[in-house]
């Protein structure tokens, strides 16, 4: 589904993503984990070119960009290739004038052209399937940070892309408000979706990735199994931020 | 202080000036500041997205704009359109002048006001409006405007009320408005403060059925919006 073949991202003079190669199969989960700075959001972001990469080939789907220091890529490009994802942002990036349910219709009738009613229908059964039918009609601002999430992920669900994307979904959270959300991504990892996730929730990681991929200064340092990065990683950098993470 | 006989001429001249001076009001007062301000709201807008857009040549020139009009006089802007072109063989009306120079005076004003809306929308939302597939237009038109709308109402609302008392400054290249009017009846009347008082009240009237539109305009935008 996803193959990412030697990406290098510069910001500046600032080199961020340094050839990163990864592939994530269909209807898989991978969990990106690393500390800050390591590149992690930048490469998730590349993926849906939130950023630009520099260099590098992204295949996702049906469509691959190859990139180099001549490219220049037109916005129908672009949205082409995007529109195979979506995305939930850490801060939920709710549209504030525009209700629950307005927000999960928004994309469907303005860039997928769909008929309102249809619209409706399908954002009160993804409301209904993140748990908040009965807030379809109330605005970003009467919802708690959970509930918010939930409607982003919603959002992203109703233009029924590929893949999708969470950006440290549960990072700008409340504590007991993070479960709520991490429940909705389970679910979804269950039902065999393709999701890309950066987190800092290791039991996460643990309990629903296929694959879990660490970063460290712009590199893939290591991946594998949750078993196998979790409990038998061999790569020195990998060990230091899972003793750090763990506290052993 | 005031003699009751000369009390009964006042309320006699007001009564007889009152529907002069609406008359004048509603004739030149009000369509002169709707025209410019629905004139000066289009070229407004378009000069904030020229100056966003990054284009190096439509930046420079919108800026080149904004700093001529908002850098001089609006009195001088009106003589040099109204007065001075002539000498060029530029003949304009009187209206047409006034509208010309109050909708670039208040497009130059009211730019920067819509610049500063826009920019004021958090990046996360034309991200999120790219993330679900819009273009560019889309976002600006579907996510980021309306939200804009709301936060430069207030300011644009003051530049409304400001241009209904500037085009007051129209009497000086001959349009016949609401001042004018008062001033022509006061040159022969003889009685400047009374007749003032009314002019002023004229205005005071307009400017508070603005006000009113601006609140409603304000509650229909404010949708969304924590109280």
């Amino acid at each position: 589904m996803i193959t990412i073949d030697n990406l290098h991202k510069w910001f500046d003079k600032l080199e961020v993503l340094k050839g990163v190669s990864l592939s994530i199969e269909k209807g898989k989960t991978a969990v990106i984990i690393g500390p800050s700075g390591s590149g992690k959001t930048t490469l998730l972001r590349c993926l849906n070119l939130l950023e630009l990469p520099d260099k590098g080939t992204i295949t996702l789907g049906d469509k691959t960009l190859n990139i180099t220091a001549g490219t220049r890529l037109k916005q129908a490009e672009i949205v082409s290739f995007r529109k195979q994802t979506g995305m939930v942002f850490q801060g939920y990036n709710l549209f504030p004038h525009l209700t629950a349910a307005e927000n999960v219709m928004e994309g469907q009738v303005s860039v997928l052209k769909r008929s309102k009613d249809d619209a409706r229908k399908k954002a009160l059964s993804l409301l209904e399937k993140v748990g908040l039918r009965d807030r379809a009609d109330m605005y970003p601002f009467q919802l708690s940070g959970g509930q918010q999430q939930r409607v982003g992920i919603a959002r992203a669900m109703a233009m029924d892309p590929e893949v999708l994307l969470f950006d440290e979904p549960t990072s700008a959270l409340d504590p007991e408000l993070v479960g709520e959300v991490l429940k909705v991504m389970k679910d979804l990892a269950n039902e065999g979706r393709t999701m890309v996730v950066v987190t800092h929730e290791m039991k996460f990681a643990n309990e629903a990735a296929d694959q879990v991929i660490f970063m460290d200064g712009g590199v893939v340092v290591e991946q594998g199994t949750p078993n196998e990065l979790f409990h038998a990683a061999r790569n020195p950098r990998t060990l230091q931020f899972l003793n750090k993470v763990f506290e052993r | 202080m005031v003699g009751e006989e000369r009390t009964e001429r006042i309320i006699g001249i007001l009564g007889e000036s009152f529907f002069p001076i609406l008359m004048a009001g509603l004739q030149y007062t009000i369509p002169l500041t709707l025209i410019t301000f629905t004139l000066g709201l289009i070229l407004a807008f378009f000069t904030a997205v020229a100056r966003i857009s990054g284009f190096i040549p439509l930046v420079l020139l919108t800026r080149f704009y904004v700093w001529i009009f908002r850098g001089t006089p609006l009195l001088v802007q009106l003589f040099i359109i109204f007065y001075g072109l002539p000498s060029v063989g530029v003949t304009l009306s009187p209206f047409a002048a006034a509208v010309i120079v109050f909708t670039l005076n208040k497009g130059a004003y009211s730019s920067e006001i819509i610049r500063a809306a826009i920019l004021s929308i958090h990046k996360g939302q034309w991200e999120a409006a790219y993330s679900i597939g819009m273009t560019k237009s889309q976002a600006m038109k579907r996510i980021v405007l309306p939200q804009a709308v709301r936060v430069s109402l207030p300011p644009l609302g003051n530049s409304f009320i400001s241009l209904v008392k500037d085009t007051s400054l129209a009497a000086t290249i001959t349009v016949t408005e609401l001042f004018q009017k008062g001033q022509q009846i006061a040159a022969v009347t003889y009685e400047p403060l009374w007749l003032y008082i009314e002019v002023a009240l004229f205005y005071l009237i307009f400017s508070t059925v603005l006000s009113y539109f601006q609140g409603r305009l304000e509650i229909r935008y404010g949708r969304g919006v924590a109280k």
